[in-house]
């Protein structure tokens, strides 16, 4: 079941009118005479560009990508039709840049603007912009942004709609007393939450009445300080919540249908990683409630375009609320898109260019299950920070009518510090929900990336979690089990187990490593000097030994690394008997035997397997990346590389100036102080520059030979000094007080 | 245990599956009917004869394993387990380290010392033998430190002798893991005064050297009296950081001689000699990174440079990391602001790659190899006036070139040499002298870019107009003269003044100002790169972002020819 498979055959399609000779230059009417859309600039990035790219290439209509510098040479760039530059790599200067980006569409001749998620795509002076210009807003009317923009304003309209809202207060009347009388009314526990902004800044859950208020007081300081407005909202706080959302479609027409929900439950940083669709352990009654709830509510803001409607659901009493809509196509949307087999940017496209829905909400298909795991590049011992840096690795699993890879990246690629590290979607579907989940945890052991800190492990953990498997989903999942999600380091006996795998892991990866390189380093070899690199390498006597010194990232023990020295016997053809110092391992006899470039296939024992390694250079390091089976490790090893190099540049103390106490630098030639950049009595750090010498017509800047405090500051701007005089000294700073 | 072993060794090491894999269309089964030169099978493997040989030849090789397994021990654990605490590898670890991963190496004279001397002399205390290193065949001597403190017995300077003796006749480059106390001195009579005693390591390394055979040590350990020259002599010398010294007398014999008390590491460590005294040429931080530098001077040896130009394949080669076209923000138009000529460098060379010869000493003058568009080259760029060890430095730069046949580029951005009392009385001039004779003899193409400044002897050291360099280009910021403006003007109103007074004449101080405004207009014009390029002292003015592309091309035109072999004057020591 492929989701492009089940098209809706529609009414037959107006034929392009004509063609243009200068269609890129030019902006008319006469493409747009035939009413339908020819060329769509995408105003987005990364893997939501390169998805819409997709679409609009398979409908004939033309693409424009655009840019930052730092995505000069990406994906989406190359696979649009035509690309232009927005500006540098912050994204307020370029992806935020609604003018310029107008700019671009009216270079390009595009007629169409779509915005992907973020960025522009939920604001409404931007869908407004494209409308004065007289381009197509691929999204909703601007209306319908702006009100469903301010959380406030949204659920009074939702209130009035009859779309179930969580209780609580959303007044303009903000005096601390009258909080405090509404927070009573509402029931504890309850949660502080500016109006504006989002991402959990300001937000406040508050136990009992007695907490309220500095709770209070200090949302309001963090909201004054991130959004600068501090209007505060109340709400009741669901204990156990789920997050479930609908998807919702409407056309220009005023019809509005549901595409069925996802349920998004498991967060970490109140960010989505694993989503999926229908939601699991929930009744076609409640679906059907939940639908229709999201219908009125799009209603009620004249929506049409791609919509999604949270909603918080309370599991202890089964009720639901109404918590935002979000106004765009969400990084999700593909599991919807596997369960129903519609193209929801086809959908976009569609409605935008003024047609109808193509299915009617009794037509809505509701098939299988699918899942999506996002895959960041983040460092999850360090509690989900972002991570940076090359994607030396790169590769996804292959993709079928059931597995989708949405990425904006290849390998070689850098997941750079301006924008979202996600590195790629992984979307899979089963008949049923187990199915889709066994699809998913193979797809994850075998997804390889390799540079960079990523969360597929911790992917593999929770999609192999009991609870999940069960559907025991909610927004804090993985608080609630982080015991099994995360080793505990105090845990002797299940560190001990994990360190064994790891060692087995070392000894196959330092096998394949050896096996590669003997086929690298013989290649190309000329003459008789090939007979210098046979397997095994010969030695006279004795059998050729080598000592790989691998140390293990132990990702479960806060980025802590463990030493295996790795022992190889070589025993040719293939064949190597494999040691572990210091350990109890016994030696591993392995055969390996080279497929091609990174794979491998290793015997073990009599039972084979098949094995990927990834080596690259990083921080003066190699860097060799394992996967066989469903595991994954990482292991660095000290080359000898250049280290970090002793900066010469530094005035080290003359040896002749032996005679001056330690930390005295002199003029290292005759010269003219031309400027001294510090004051004497000065902190100064190592390498900073603290005086410039102008000597045979060149200026020397004399700079700090250790971080101190600058004593003895005898010269000045000006000054003739010869060679030898004390300029300074630097004294240790006290590292106790003084 | 052991026969498995010989089984394994004696099976994989057959002749067969060795040319079955370097030539693949070699037949695997010999076709004994057609061919007439196969020799027939008449081994009659059921005789007595072949059982009893065999068995009797087993145990001997048994035998032999038995004594290798011994020497393989070294000095003992003890002495292992000491020198493994020092963040010292063996010997022979060190080799495995060294050679290119998965390689063969083909030792010698393991039991040399085998029941020689009263006491046992594992392998003779040295490890010699040949193995690839970046494709290049090398003769590895090795000192085990765990053998008698690794120093040398008779037996051990013969092994080394004759390890040198295999190098000089296969014309294979040496590496010399040095970490020995010098000779064995109760043995003095056997190891010093005789023709094939401990001096002929070092005339060795000299005429091996003169032949063009690289000679490269690695200081891991000590280096004590004699053994101090085999860094010495040695063509390019690493250190490693604590563990490697060289003296001729170690702290206890300076003492007693000088009273000094010194440490070992102030006496004759890593640092005084990359940094100080220019002994050594490479610092290293540990033991791994001083073998990563052997590999890599090898690499830089270029020995297949000796057949000139043609074989090279020009289309494996890395663009520079950083815009060639960021040359143009880089040089000053104001002289007077120093840059770090490595900047330049960086966006010249593939890859932005560049192994610097002796970083540290003699810090004005950067030299080093790199390649552009795949072709070797050894760079010498100015980073500041010359003292005579920037100039020291560079000699034995372009002399290491010149040996090699890898063509020289000079990036001048220099103002002259060190002037003053201090600079005269310790031989600027001398050492100027050395830099000079080497760039005027040296017979590699040479290609001169004028980056910055060109002053004075500083243009004649780094390879000027009259030096004939195959090529010479202008950036456009690019000033050439005698000496700078200011300074010409300084001395010829210091002369005129002097002949007015003689003469009588008062001298306003408007008319001198005057006088020495003029001079400076004069050279300021005279200096123009456009003054120069009009006249034809360069073949032209270039866009800094064209300087890679230039040279590219340049180094191309010049390695036509078959190299030659450099002979140089007399250099005034």
């Amino acid at each position: 079941m492929s989701f492009l498979g089940l098209l809706i055959r529609r009414r037959a399609r107006a034929l392009p009118v004509g063609r243009r000779e200068f269609s890129s230059s030019v902006r008319d009417s006469v493409s747009r005479a035939s009413g339908r859309i020819e060329k769509i600039l995408i105003a987005n990035r990364g893997e939501i560009a390169c998805r819409i790219i997709r679409t609009a290439k398979r409908l004939g209509i033309r693409t424009v990508a655009v840019y930052s510098d730092a995505d000069e040479s990406s994906l989406h760039v190359k696979s649009a039709d035509e690309a232009v530059r927005i500006g540098p790599p912050p994204a307020r200067l370029s992806y935020l840049s609604a003018t310029t980006i107008i700019e671009a569409a009216s270079r390009t001749g595009a007629q169409a603007i779509h915005p992907g998620y973020g960025f522009l795509s939920e604001s409404s002076e931007f869908a407004q912009l494209c409308e004065d210009e007289g381009f197509i807003f691929i999204g909703p009317p601007a209306s319908a942004i702006r009100d469903m923009g301010d959380k406030s304003a949204s659920k009074r309209i939702m209130g009035a709609a009859g779309v179930p809202l969580v209780p609580g207060y959303h007044g303009d009347e903000q005096d601390i007393d009258l909080m405090k009388l509404e927070a009573d009314r509402i029931g504890y526990p309850v949660l502080i939450k500016p109006t504006h902004g989002g991402g959990g800044k300001g937000m406040r859950i508050v136990q009992s009445p007695n907490d309220f208020a500095d709770a209070f007081v200090g949302a309001q300081r963090e909201a004054a300080a991130s959004f600068g407005i501090n209007t505060i909202l109340l709400e009741k706080y669901i204990t156990k919540p789920r997050h479930i959302e609908v998807q919702i479609f409407g056309d220009k027409h005023g019809s509005v249908i549901h595409l069925n929900e996802r349920d998004c439950s498991v967060q970490r940083r109140h960010q989505k990683i694993i989503e999926e669709a229908p939601a699991p352990n929930i009744s076609n009654d409640f679906r059907s409630h939940l639908g229709k709830a999201a219908v009125s509510a799009a209603k009620a803001v004249g929506y049409h375009n791609a919509g999604t409607v949270e909603f918080i659901v309370d599991t202890l009493t089964g009720e639901f609320y109404f918590m935002e809509m979000n106004t765009r196509l969400q990084v999700e949307h593909p599991v919807t898109e596997m369960i129903v087999g519609q193209d929801l940017v086809e959908w976009q496209i569609r409605v935008a260019n003024g047609e109808p829905l193509p299915v009617s909400q009794s037509d809505v298909p509701l098939s299988g299950h699918a899942f999506e795991a996002r895959i960041y590049a983040e460092n999850v011992p360090k509690g989900f920070l972002p991570a940076t840096g090359i994607l030396h690795h790169y590769r996804p699993v292959q993709v079928s009518s059931e597995v989708r890879v949405e990425t904006g990246v290849e390998q070689g690629d850098t997941v750079s510090m301006h924008y979202d590290p996600m590195i790629a979607k992984l979307v899979v579907w089963g008949e049923d929900r187990t199915g889709a989940l066994i699809k998913m945890k193979d797809c994850l052991s075998t997804f390889q990336v390799a540079g960079l800190p990523t969360n597929i492990d911790f992917l593999l953990k929770l999609a192999n979690h009991g609870a999940f498997e069960n559907g025991e989903v909610e927004t804090n999942f993985i608080d609630l089990h982080k015991d099994d999600l995360f080793i505990d380091p105090t845990d002797q006996l299940s560190k001990q187990q994990v360190y064994n795998a790891a060692i087995h892991g070392a000894a196959i990866a330092a096998a394949c490593v050896c096996e590669k390189e003997h086929a690298v380093t013989k290649e190309g070899r000329p003459g008789n000097l090939s007979l210098w690199y046979a397997n095994p390498p010969f030695r006279v006597n004795y059998s050729a030994k080598r000592t790989m010194e691998l140390e293990w990232e132990d990702e479960s023990s806060n980025g802590s690394s463990k030493f295996v020295p790795v022992h190889i016997t070589y025993l040719g053809e293939g064949k190597y008997l494999i040691e572990v110092g210091g350990s109890s391992f016994p030696g591993l006899k392995l055969n390996v035997a080279h497929l091609r470039d990174h794979d491998f296939r290793v015997e073990h024992g009599g039972v084979s397997v098949n094995v990927s390694i990834a080596v690259y250079q990083k921080d003066q390091m190699e860097h060799i990346h394992i996967w066989h089976g469903s595991s994954h490790y990482h292991f660095k090893q000290r080359k000898g590389l250049d280290l970090a190099d002793i900066d010469e540049s530094y005035q080290k103390p003359a040896p002749e100036a032996s005679s001056h106490p330690p930390g005295t630098v002199v003029a290292p030639m005759a010269g003219l102080v031309v400027k001294v950049l510090v004051q004497d009595g000065a902190k100064v750090v190592e390498g900073q520059p603290i005086l410039v010498l102008e000597a045979m017509k060149m200026e020397h800047v004399v700079k700090a030979p250790s971080a101190g405090c600058i004593s003895r500051l005898r010269v000045s701007a000006g000054q003739q000094v010869s060679d030898g005089t004390v300029l300074f000294a630097v004294k240790e700073w006290p590292s106790h007080g003084i | 245990m052991l026969r498995n072993l010989a089984r394994r060794i004696s099976s994989s090491a057959s002749s067969r599956s060795i040319s079955q894999r370097c030539y693949p269309n070699f037949p695997a089964e010999p076709t004994r009917c057609l061919c007439t030169s196969v020799l027939p099978d008449t081994l009659d493997r059921s005789s007595e004869s072949f059982a009893r040989n065999s068995e009797a030849m087993e145990s001997l090789i048994s035998q032999l394993h038995s004594h290798i397994q011994q020497v393989m021990k070294g000095g003992g654990p003890e002495a292992v387990k000491r020198n493994r605490s020092r963040n010292k590898l063996l010997p022979r670890e060190r080799i495995d380290r060294l050679i290119d991963p998965g390689s063969s190496f083909l030792e010698l004279s393991q039991l040399a010392g085998h029941e020689l001397y009263d006491d046992p002399l594992p392998s003779g205390g040295i490890i010699t033998g040949i193995g690839p290193v970046h494709g290049n065949l090398c003769m590895f001597v090795a000192n085990d430190p765990t053998v008698k403190g690794g120093t040398y017995y008779p037996i051990t300077i013969k092994k080394h002798l004759r390890a040198q003796e295999i190098a000089a006749q296969c014309r294979l480059p040496c590496l010399y893991l040095v970490d020995s106390g010098g000779a064995f001195l109760p043995k003095q009579a056997e190891v010093f005064p005789d023709k094939e005693n401990f001096g002929r390591i070092f005339y060795n390394q000299a005429v091996m050297s003169a032949e063009g055979i690289p000679q490269i040590a690695l200081v891991l350990g000590s280096c004590t009296a004699g053994g101090a020259y085999i860094p010495a002599m040695a063509d390019e010398s690493v250190m490693v950081k604590a563990n490697g010294t060289i003296f001729l007398a170690g702290p206890p014999l300076v003492k007693a001689a000088t009273g000094e008390e010194v440490s070992a590491e102030d006496l004759g460590g890593a640092s005084v000699h990359c940094r100080t005294s220019g002994v050594s040429d490479y610092f290293a931080q540990d033991e791994l990174h001083a073998l990563a530098i052997g590999r890599n001077i090898i690499k830089n040896l270029h020995m297949a440079g000796n057949m000139g130009g043609q074989h090279l394949r020009l289309s494996d080669f890395k663009e520079p990391l950083y815009d060639v076209a960021e040359l143009r923000g880089i040089a000053p138009t104001d002289l007077k602001q120093s840059f770090d000529i490595r900047s330049v460098i960086s966006r010249i060379v593939d890859g932005s790659e560049f192994d610097e010869f002796k970083k540290l000493y003699g810090t004005t003058l950067v030299t080093g190899f790199a390649r552009i568009f795949g072709q070797p080259v050894g760079i010498i760029g100015n980073n500041g006036i010359l003292f005579n060890e920037s100039a020291l430095k560079g000699a034995h730069f372009i002399e290491l070139c010149a040996q090699r046949n890898i063509p020289l580029i000079f990036l001048q951005n220099i103002t002259g040499f060190m002037v003053g009392s201090k600079s005269e009385a310790n031989g600027i001039a001398k050492s100027g002298a050395k830099m000079v004779m080497a760039v005027s003899c040296a017979k590699v193409p040479k290609i001169t870019v004028v980056v910055g400044g060109s002053f004075g002897a500083g243009n004649y050291a780094m390879c000027g107009r009259a030096y004939s360099p195959n090529f010479m280009f202008f950036w456009p910021n690019a000033r050439i003269s005698v000496m700078g403006g200011a300074q010409a003007a300084g001395v010829l109103a210091q002369i005129e003044r002097a002949n007015r007074k003689k003469a009588g004449i008062q001298w306003s101080k408007e008319d001198e100002e005057k006088f020495k405004a003029g001079v400076v207009e004069a050279y300021e014009q005279e200096g123009s790169a456009y003054y120069s390029t009009a006249r034809l002292w360069d073949d032209g003015v270039i866009d800094p972002a064209d300087t890679r592309k230039v040279l590219g091309l340049c180094i191309a035109a010049s390695t036509k020819c078959k190299p030659e072999s450099t002979k140089y004057g007399v250099f005034r020591m």
